[in-house]
């Protein structure tokens, strides 16, 4: 146990307790932190760019919550019925996600330039309507394309585990409403759903907190612009931290992250006691 | 269930294929334009290259500094899978098998420390690595995967030590195996794919990581491949010739890696994604 305790300890909780401290001081990172009450949290509630980047964390989660996981769910759905072939289906929606948000990053950077990516090559077929789109220099595209990179790499994983959760649902109840004339779209909503919910509603979960704490696209592929249309809140705390040296607001910033976290796991455990879900 | 499974549609068929190309054309495309020049990659961004030449990585090795870089990430990912690996079953083995004090405070911790966000205690860390000498060092980096990546590690360790009968440990004891021999004779065999799963997970995970590393590592002699492709790429003219065969080479890897190794990676996601 001490190992673990001492790298805990002295990375996650120490640090981690430091932070709620340091979120009430005015303070650069080198010299004595100064007290100054709730200053930094009244800030954060005026502040513009704490504001749209929160709203900017909430489109981001309603994108995450339909796109990946409904891609995940009917290719999973799918997948589950065909007879053979699925390990290699799985290993290849799989592939993404092994790579490195650098990487696929630069991946799409370039199907994504104005210049020389899909646009150029759909042009030169004779389909100019993407012709010189700057998805990740234009403010109103800019969010939309960062998320749509990440979904590439992130809904082979959703699809692995509702596959794993959708081969554990017993065959007679596929049987039973096939009996009744079914097709795989009842199955779907009358079977497949209902009986991976706990997998469903946990991924759900995972992907409200994850979608709060995005950092690694948008600074890799945006740095939160043009003019902050990409900004979350990870990458304005990074941006008070490290460049202006704001320590204290950064914890501020931090809390506020945390909190989200904490009152989506608080949330989901009181709704889970409501409706008395086994999971 | 053969037999009762109904055939399945064109319909699965065409849709299950162009799932497969949304998640490997982007792929291929990267591939062709590591083998074309930035001219080339201009008037044909997306087919297939004209020639096969490897040029492009040699020159992309040297500007990239990916010899250095790889290395370096190596170093990182072994040091973490294996230091994750030790801390989660030390700690698996004493939370099922000794008598600790607190009983079942320790899960709820590990369940509490593997979901708080990196961002809540990243920015005191800085100044405490830099008061402690770790910053910018890469046994610093590596010491925050440890503690980042073990308490998942652990429950998972510990998942696979609980559904094991203790039986085997007595009767080696009763023979007169002392502890360590207990532990390493006895448990440490039964228990090795879910320690092989977790150190794989967490290596994985360290060589592609990005925030941490990027926070914690400045000096270029220390970098790991993650950030060298990051600064490779960033920049008003961008040499995408340059960048694919980069990325390639540090893609490259992990892809040998995983598809040698697949079962044991797709088991150790789909536990992280449902047991915890």
């Amino acid at each position: 146990m001490a190992p673990l305790l001492v790298v805990n300890l002295l990375v996650i909780t120490g640090p981690g307790l430091a932070s709620v401290f340091y979120s009430f001081t005015d303070w650069d990172g080198l010299s004595r932190p100064r007290f100054v009450g709730l200053a930094n949290y009244a800030e954060m509630l005026r502040s513009g760019a704490v504001g749209s980047a929160l709203l900017h964390n909430v489109l981001w989660t309603l994108f995450f919550l339909v796109v990946p996981m409904g891609m995940g769910l009917v290719g999973a759905f799918l997948l589950s019925r065909l007879r053979r072939h699925q390990a290699i289906f799985r290993v290849l929606y799989f592939v993404p996600y092994v790579l490195a948000t650098v990487v696929s990053a630069a991946v799409w950077r370039q199907i994504l330039d104005p210049d020389g990516g899909i646009g150029a090559a759909l042009a030169t077929l004779g389909l100019p309507f993407l012709e010189d789109v700057n998805f990740l220099g234009n403010p109103s595209l800019a969010l939309g394309s960062v998320a749509f990179v990440n979904t590439w790499q992130w809904w082979g994983f959703l699809l692995v585990i509702f596959l794993a959760s959708m081969q554990s649902v017993d065959p007679a109840l596929y049987e039973a409403v096939r009996l009744d004339g079914a097709g795989p779209v009842r199955e779907f909503w009358h079977i497949t759903l209902p009986m991976i919910r706990p997998t469903l509603v946990f991924l759900g979960l995972m992907t409200i907190i994850w979608s709060f704490l995005v950092f690694d696209y948008v600074y890799v592929l945006t740095q939160g612009g043009p003019a902050g249309s990409t900004d979350v809140l990870s990458t304005v705390l990074y941006r008070e931290a490290f460049q202006n040296q704001r320590h204290g607001y950064a914890s501020a910033v931090a809390m506020l992250l945390s909190a989200i976290s904490a009152a989506t796991v608080l949330g989901y455990l009181a709704l889970r006691r409501r409706l008395r879900w086994d999971i | 269930m053969g037999t009762a499974s109904r055939r399945a549609q064109p319909v699965s068929w065409i849709v299950l294929g162009l799932l497969a190309l949304y998640a490997l054309g982007p792929l291929l495309v990267f591939a062709f334009n590591a083998f074309k020049s930035a001219r080339e990659i201009d008037s044909n961004p997306l087919g297939l290259p004209q020639s096969f030449s490897w040029g492009n990585f040699a020159v992309a090795w040297e500007q990239a500094h990916m010899g250095g870089a790889l290395l370096n990430s190596l170093v990182i990912a072994v040091a973490t899978a294996t230091g994750v690996a030790l801390i989660a079953t030390m700690a698996a083995y004493a939370m099922t098998r000794l008598d600790l004090p607190g009983g079942g405070a320790w899960i709820l911790w590990l369940l509490v420390s593997s979901s708080l966000p990196i961002q809540l205690f990243l920015v005191p860390l800085v100044s405490w690595w830099s008061t402690l000498g770790l910053y910018n060092q890469p046994i610093g980096l590596i010491i925050i995967y440890w503690a980042v990546y073990s308490p998942f590690a652990t429950l998972l360790v510990r998942a696979f030590l609980i559904g094991m009968p203790k039986e085997y440990e007595e009767a080696a004891r009763l023979d007169g195996a002392g502890e360590l021999g207990v532990f390493a004779r006895i448990v440490l065999p039964m228990i090795r794919p879910a320690v092989l799963t977790a150190a794989l997970v967490s290596g994985l995970q360290a060589y592609n990581e990005f925030m941490l590393a990027v926070t914690f590592i400045q000096d270029r002699d220390f970098q790991p491949v993650a950030l060298s492709l990051y600064s490779f790429q960033q920049g008003f003219t961008t040499d995408w010739s340059l960048v694919s065969a980069a990325g390639l080479l540090m893609a490259l890897p992990v892809v040998v890696l995983f598809l040698t190794m697949q079962r044991t990676f797709i088991d150790g996601y789909v536990s992280r994604g449902i047991a915890v």
